[in-house]
């Protein structure tokens, strides 16, 4: 029964996706109180980074050996969409770190007062994925211009929506969209199940589905880079905690996590 | 749970339960309960009340003659009231099997039905896409011989508006089923009536408040479904964007046009659910 197995291998790749997915979603960080423990080295205390849902698997890495590294400090991580996360901390909620999938979003909360100077850390380029097997015979963008395909996009209001508007354009290709989908993930599930053809979304995310699609690059890509900005806020609760995790993400140590997971960390 | 047959007048009468009504009326009601019940009012209303009150009430026209609010606001009319015809045929049926039949396992049954209630819609979406999706279990059956897939079409929406209402109507014709007096179908079949004309003659009528309910419910419900039309449906204008997720999306990047939006789909689910309980649902009206 192949057709049986290969539904089963994609239920457990989409499994996985959905905790990771609804893990992020979750907006609470969690509430565990943190143990000050005397005499941890460097700084201590709970530190509280929002970033945006496509760091859940990198920075959740990072945040990991940050606190081997920390023993009196505890990471903790509200993960979701950028502009969501943006809205948050406009409206008071207790973060240290913001890390951003868009300087646009990152910006509403610096003119807002809430953040000093960000610094772009990491850049992530759109790829096209296809179902494993890539049964459309999909090779570059053109494809998207294609109406007997079933094309999943993210809604232009979205980040990944609009670099794929931008990349696109440079491809000169008008696209024929099935959907506009409201994030990234939801694309990917829809190419993962095979409903869709094909779905502009990050490398990251490619990488992030295992063998659940297939990525393809394509040159356009290039015009539609999108940075990811770090920065600590003005009101944090800890200051020094949130300087030395930015300052730990931007360590050789932290952006070779990211690197593994599909970032480009050359940001000059 | 079962009435005695002993004394066939005995059923409390209309005009009994007016009385009741009245007399606790006029008794004035205890604190005990009027201070929680305006507490929850509050709870209830507030959050809205601050939506009017944000609306950018100056460009309200401007924004509602945007030809994109009407196609949302069309397609969630028309989809919602699908699902419920959707519901009506398959729950009403499914509601009586359940109150009816003395099958094992009933009660299990009835605990199945209720789960797309509990579950996640997004959830519910995602088990719909396996399934009924291109390369789903029944749905690559429909792609091969029909040619014909339910995922980003607004069949989609209505199928998957309908699975996660269907709950509602099924809980409360199944409650009205329950609650209604039998003598009345026993009576029918021992005039020789078949099963099938008593449950329309006879069982039908006796429950119609409850099925109407059971579809303003199903409705309303309908109306708001987000999660699982997204996720099963996706999101395209004028086919697959219903108003909540219009909404959704408007919040990304313009706060005030989904507060528009919110209104819209809040003025006229009031006016909809405020002019069908007069009409169906009141305890006077049968």
């Amino acid at each position: 029964m192949p057709q049986a197995r290969s539904v089963g291998t994609r239920l457990i790749v989409l499994a996985a996706t959905l905790v990771v997915t609804l893990a992020g979603c979750g907006g609470n960080p969690q509430s565990a109180p943190a143990p000050e423990q005397p005499g941890g080295g460097g700084v201590s205390g709970q530190i509280t980074v929002f970033a945006a849902a496509s760091l859940t698997e990198a920075f959740t890495e990072i945040g990991r050996a940050f606190d081997e590294a920390n023993p009196g400090a505890e990471v903790r991580f509200n993960f979701a969409g950028s502009s969501t996360l943006a809205q948050q901390i406009s409206q008071g909620a207790p973060a240290d770190v913001f890390a951003s999938a868009s300087p646009k979003q990152l910006q509403t909360v610096v003119d807002a007062g809430a953040a000093g100077e960000p610094t772009v850390f990491v850049e992530n380029l759109l790829q096209i994925a296809v179902p494993p097997g890539n049964p459309a015979g999909v090779t570059d963008l053109a494809a998207f211009g294609k109406p007997e395909l079933t094309i999943a996009l993210c809604a232009e209001q979205v980040p990944c929506g609009a670099a794929a508007l931008e990349a696109l354009q440079a491809a000169g290709v008008t696209s024929q969209p099935d959907t506009l989908e409201q994030d990234v993930k939801a694309v990917l599930t829809k190419v993962m199940l095979g409903e869709a053809d094909a779905g502009l979304v990050y490398r990251t995310d490619v990488m992030s589905a295992g063998g659940g699609v297939e990525g393809i690059d394509f040159p356009e890509a290039q015009q539609a880079v999108n940075e990811y900005p770090i920065v600590t806020l003005t009101e944090a609760p800890n200051a020094a905690g949130a300087q030395a995790f930015v300052d730990y993400v931007r360590s050789e140590d932290g952006l070779a996590v990211l690197q593994r997971y599909g970032f480009v960390t050359d940001v000059g | 749970m079962t009435t005695t047959h002993a004394d066939p007048a005995a059923p409390p009468t209309r005009p009994a339960r007016a009385r009741a009504r009245r007399s606790a009326r006029t008794g004035g009601l205890p604190a005990v309960l009027v201070l929680p019940a305006l507490a929850g009012l509050a709870f209830l209303v507030v959050p809205l009340a601050g939506l009017v009150i944000e609306a950018p009430w100056g460009t309200l026209l401007d924004r509602l003659a945007e030809p994109a609010v009407f196609q949302a606001l069309r397609l969630s009319l028309i989809a919602a009231s699908a699902a419920t015809v959707v519901c009506l045929v398959c729950g009403v049926p499914l509601a009586w099997l359940l109150a009816r039949s003395d099958l094992p396992g009933v009660r299990f049954l009835r605990a199945l039905v209720t789960v797309p209630l509990v579950l996640p819609p997004v959830v519910g979406g995602v088990a719909l896409l396996l399934v009924l999706g291109r390369n789903g279990v029944i749905g690559q059956y429909l792609e091969t011989w029909f040619g014909f897939s339910l995922p980003f079409t607004t069949a989609g929406v209505i199928v998957a508006e309908a699975f996660v209402a269907m709950p509602f109507l099924v809980i409360a014709v199944d409650g009205a089923l329950r609650g209604a007096d039998r003598r009345y179908e026993e009576a029918a079949a021992t005039l020789g009536a078949s099963r099938w004309l008593t449950f329309r003659r006879v069982t039908l009528p006796l429950i119609a408040p409850g099925i109407a309910a059971g579809s303003v419910l199903c409705w309303a419900r309908a109306l708001g479904e987000f999660g699982a039309t997204i996720t099963f449906a996706g999101n395209f204008p004028g086919e697959t964007q219903t108003m909540p997720l219009a909404v959704y999306l408007a919040l990304e990047t313009d706060p005030e046009a989904a507060i528009v939006l919110s209104l819209v789909l809040f003025a006229v689910s009031v006016i909809v659910l405020a002019s069908l309980r007069d009409k169906w649902i009141s305890p006077t009206a049968t």
